[in-house]
């Protein structure tokens, strides 16, 4: 479904992603992690062509990303992604946030878009809240109100980059647990995330990425029960040794 | 001590009317037009082909480093000759003419500015999430930016009009009456330019004081 090949990408002369490739099925759950500025969140924004890469490939269902007739809005209308900051559009009511790309995007009638909007709240559990502008709701509410945003289109994967970082500890789980969700219902998933419980619950494989590399590719329990590399044992280790 | 007249001013009182729906007529044309040019400049400044952009800041820091009144009297002495080169002999009166088209190029460069301001406080996130969505840059900009910027530009953009209503007073060099035209025109045939300039001076703080009131609540009301 998605196939990253020996990606490379540079800020200057400053290489921030260094010959990358793997793969994600459908209806997997790869969750990608690694310490701040390790590359995690460019590569995955690499994917619906958010950021450029200068070297490698990207299939997206066999559509490559960077290739120059690639119609990539065409493509992004087909891959879901949820931002750290939600990036909720201020100025329409939440209903309006979850119709606005199936009208204008997807050419959908009003009411069915409509329709489809009610039934993605209900699943988030905020259909009370379909009239309120996204100022008006919590952190948590506002990015499940983006993940539904992103569902509305009917995508045939997700990306989320770190999509409970910028969350109020109580509100985390609120927004893992729609995520979770959505795995088992069996959505391909891209998440970069610190959340090793989410990994452990839900996730097919782990990456983890250091200094632009994926290091490590590993399915799950493989990864989290026998060691790996010694970065990637060091990073674990800081980041479970408060939360157990 | 001055003896203040003020017997001639409720005779003049039509003809301030007239010039003042001339005066608001300009300032009208001026805002809806410099808005609708001055958004597009604001965007081909903001693009990233070269040429475009210099083009754009080229047109914004000129019109900005020219005196109004300048501008006004080379449009006069021009848009005549435009005009008649086009169309041949216009029905319209040539100085109204002459003074929307100065006006209208004249605010867009200001107004372009405020709208660069306004568009570049939108944060690359929105446009990011709008381009995840499937919009196409266009979309992204017309459905997304656009409507967030505006919003938080109203304020500024009704203060630059406040200053463009009183700006239309200017014209007086073209020899169009408009609202102030009048006034002195009026106090000048009946010796009493001293009390129809304070009227006239009345009026306008009367207006733009109100106005700037207005946007200063819209302000409290946007920021809450």
């Amino acid at each position: 479904m998605i196939s990253i090949k020996k990606v490379s990408k540079w800020y200057g002369a400053f290489q921030v992603l260094k010959q990358c490739s793997t793969e994600v099925s459908r209806g997997e759950v790869v969750v990608v992690c690694g310490p701040s500025g390790s590359g995690k969140s460019t590569l995955i924004k690499c994917v619906n062509g958010l950021e450029v890469f200068e070297e490698g490939e990207i299939l997206v269902d066999d559509v490559s990303v960077g290739a120059r007739h690639t119609n990539l809005s065409k493509l992004c209308s087909r891959v879901g992604m949820v931002f750290q900051h939600f990036e909720l559009f201020p100025h329409l009511r939440v209903i309006q946030n979850l119709t606005i790309a199936q009208c204008k995007v997807l050419g959908r009638g009003k009411q069915e878009a409509l329709e489809k909007a009610a039934k993605l709240l209900e699943m988030v559990d905020l259909s009370e809240h379909a009239q309120k502008f996204p100022a008006q709701l919590s952190g948590g509410q506002q990015q499940r109100v983006a993940i539904a945003r992103a569902l509305a289109m009917d995508p045939i994967a997700m990306l989320f980059d770190e999509p409970t970082s910028a969350l109020d500890p109580e509100m985390i789980k609120e927004v893992l647990d729609v995520m979770v969700k959505l795995a088992q219902e069996g959505m391909t998933m891209m998440v970069v995330t610190h959340e090793m419980g989410f990994a452990r619950e839900v996730a097919n494989r782990v990456i983890f990425m250091d200094h632009g590399e994926i290091v490590e590719d590993r399915p799950k329990l493989d990864f989290f029960e026998s060691p790996g590399t010694d970065r990637s044992q060091q990073f674990l280790s800081k980041i479970l040794s408060h939360s157990g | 001590m001055y003896e203040f007249d003020w017997s001639s001013i409720p005779g003049a009182l039509p003809f301030l009317w007239q010039g003042m729906m001339q005066t608001l007529q300009i300032t009208f044309v001026a805002i809806v037009v410099g808005i609708l040019l001055g958004t597009l400049i604001a965007m081909m400044r903001l693009s990233k082909n070269q040429v475009i952009s210099t083009l754009a800041a080229f047109y914004v820091n000129g019109f900005r480093s020219i005196p109004l009144v300048m501008v006004l009297l080379w449009f006069y002495l021009l848009v005549p000759s435009f005009i008649s080169m086009l169309i041949g002999h216009p029905s319209m009166d040539i100085r109204l003419l002459s003074a929307f088209v100065a006006f209208a190029l004249f605010e867009a460069s200001y107004y372009a500015e405020i709208i660069r301001a306004g568009i570049q406080s939108v944060s690359g996130g929105q446009i990011s999430a709008g381009l995840a969505l499937g919009m196409t840059r266009r979309q992204t900009m017309r459905l997304i930016v656009l409507p967030q910027a505006f919003r938080r530009m109203l304020p500024l953009l009704l203060t630059q009009a406040i200053i463009l209503f009183q700006d239309t007073s200017l014209v007086y060099v073209i020899g169009l009456r408009e609202f102030f035209g009048y006034a002195y025109n009026t106090g000048n045939r009946d010796g009493t330019l001293v009390e129809m300039l304070l009227f006239a001076g009345a009026v306008y703080f009367v207006i733009s004081f109100s106005a700037s009131l207005l946007v200063r609540t819209l302000q409290a009301k946007l920021t809450s």
